[in-house]
């Protein structure tokens, strides 16, 4: 009888507990479309009154349609450049279990857990001692560096899952590497290749600490011009920006789990 | 077939060294110079010396804000292996609908902008905002709380935004247990806690490193959010680095302190490895 309660107050602890953090995933994101729509001047909540006015005063911030398009490119060069390096290098060192292969796959994954600060700073420092002007370039690279890592796990994981004997058909039927490579291996990978694009897109869009040194006023980008906003005082046109974010994001997701089915994806490369 | 002969050497890894070459230019070089520019004794530039270092330990300051770093880090990956845990069992044991719910929640944030899920947190945490008013209206409190610009709010937000990556391995990890384990734990009689306690906890400390290594560099790196939630009062490592580098312009004080960062986050992240294989190859063993 009392391990039943005991097992019954278990499960109560679970669940509540569960629950809770459920609560704390979703609500914020509800927060933030719910405040973007108010009528006010401020951010009290719940809005006084319901308007779109401040999604209508976006479209007239020039300053921000620019931050959001600074942003979109540095996100698609450094996507596209880690993409190619990433894809490349995982399929180097996924299957080999070479001292080397782990040392590097130790090199390429240290950006996520090393201080981003310091990583920013070391390269504004390297840039500035060989006079390189700051520029979207100059950003890109330090962006590529961030991006890296989430590309080689997920496509790691793919080709971690790909049957090795398929490539030794491929080559002992005659067919070159790069030929195997192009026909066999890549289009068997792709779905990793996709997904990991798609999270260093995210991740690049979503990134501080490097642009906070490597950014200057003619390559602003989105997260550190709302920062800026901010800082200055509580402007609910982040609010804006807030709820545009969240509603790409929430199409995006959908589309992406539609498409290729990201989510289960992404937990098997985690 | 010259090419291939020379390239030999490099072998199944030849693919990777583009990516090597790139990041050996741009993240290695950077950081040894990062090293170098820490070792000058002034912003001069003559001679050099451990001045900076020296400047660290002595002046108080310094050391305090790498210590509130490191402990506002320990503190958020602690409410979030506290938060996790629950979400990966209920997982674990939900049918599809449940399963994919936790997952939609937990990729949700993880897609939205930090900065955003930061945004949130101040209309929640304001003077003006959800908590507060709540608070207010249910007549608990007398008046509007102090919760942004506070060590709690600031530890609250930073789970928040940083669970998705410590409930993804964890829940990774509890997909791979041995469920004939739990039966096994069942049938001997085990409670509920005790099955928790001696069987989920010790198989899936592999899941709880990953994310935690995740959580506490993310969380002591997350410059947006320690000054939006926490102020201009808590002054932490990067808000630190970030004014000696581009406020005072003192780069060898500013080099400094990311090398001693630096080392304290792969310190830690090495001990605590250490710590989890050998736990494991216990646990193996036994």
């Amino acid at each position: 009888m009392a391990r039943r309660f005991a097992d019954l107050v278990y499960s109560g602890v679970v669940w509540i507990s569960a629950l809770f953090a459920m609560v704390l995933l979703l609500a914020p994101t509800v927060v933030v479309l719910i405040a973007s729509f108010t009528g006010a001047q401020t951010l009290k909540f719940p809005p006084p009154s319901w308007s779109l006015r401040w999604y209508y005063e976006l479209l007239q911030s020039d300053e921000l349609i620019a931050a959001t398009w600074t942003s979109l490119k540095v996100a698609f060069w450094a996507t596209l450049a880690s993409g190619m390096l990433g894809t490349s290098a995982a399929l180097g060192i996924a299957r080999s279990s070479s001292a080397w292969a782990r040392f590097l796959d130790g090199l390429f994954m240290s950006p996520m857990v090393l201080p981003a600060m310091a990583f920013g700073l070391s390269l504004l420092m390297v840039f500035s001692l060989m006079s390189v002007r700051l520029s979207i370039w100059t950003l890109t690279v330090g962006h590529i560096v961030i991006c890296t890592p989430f590309v080689i796990r997920m496509v790691s994981a793919s080709v971690q899952q790909l049957n090795p004997v398929l490539d030794d058909c491929s080559l002992s039927l005659g067919a070159s590497r790069l030929y195997t490579v192009r026909r066999i291996t890549l289009p068997l990978i792709s779905p990793g290749i996709l997904a990991g694009g798609f999270v260093a897109f995210l991740s690049s869009f979503d990134h501080v600490p490097v642009s906070l040194f490597l950014s200057d006023a003619r390559t602003e980008v989105l997260p550190i011009k709302l920062w800026q906003i901010l800082e200055a005082g509580l402007d609910v046109r982040v609010a804006a920006v807030s709820g545009v974010i969240v509603i790409v994001t929430l199409v995006g997701l959908v589309l992406a789990e539609w498409l290729f089915g990201l989510g289960a994806r992404e937990q098997r490369a985690l | 077939m010259a090419l291939h002969r020379k390239l030999e050497p490099f072998g199944e890894t030849l693919p990777a060294m583009p990516l090597a070459a790139f990041f050996l230019a741009v993240f290695v070089a950077p950081f040894a110079l990062l090293l170098v520019i820490s070792l000058f004794e002034s912003t001069e530039f003559r001679a050099l010396g451990l001045h900076q270092y020296v400047k660290f330990v002595s002046d108080g300051f310094s050391v305090r804000v790498l210590w509130d770093t490191l402990f506002l880090g320990f503190c958020v990956t602690a409410v979030c292996l506290l938060l996790a845990y629950p979400l990966g069992l209920v997982y674990l044991d939900g049918g599809r609908r449940v399963r994919a719910t936790i997952l939609f929640l937990i990729m949700l944030p993880l897609l939205t902008s930090a900065v955003v899920r930061t945004f949130a947190w101040i209309v929640i945490l304001g003077r003006e905002g959800i908590v507060n008013n709540a608070m207010l209206a249910l007549g608990l409190w007398g008046q509007p709380g102090r919760l942004l610009y506070s060590w709690g709010g600031l530890v609250v937000a930073l789970a928040q935004i940083q669970l998705p990556l410590m409930a993804l391995p964890v829940i990774n990890s509890l997909l791979k247990l041995d469920r004939t384990l739990l039966d096994a734990a069942e049938g001997l009689g085990a409670s509920s806690w005790r099955q928790v306690w001696t069987v989920i906890l010790p198989l899936t400390v592999p899941g709880a490193v990953a994310g935690g290594l995740l959580v506490f560099a993310a969380s002591t790196t997350a410059f947006i959010t320690q000054t939006l939630v926490g102020g201009g009062r808590i002054v932490l490592m990067p808000v630190d680095i970030y004014q000696q580098a581009v406020g005072v312009q003192d780069w060898p004080f500013a080099a400094a302190l990311s090398i001693i960062f630096t080392i304290c986050i792969v310190a830690i992240s090495y001990l605590v490895n250490a710590f989890a294989q050998a736990r494991m190859r216990g646990v193996n063993g036994a």
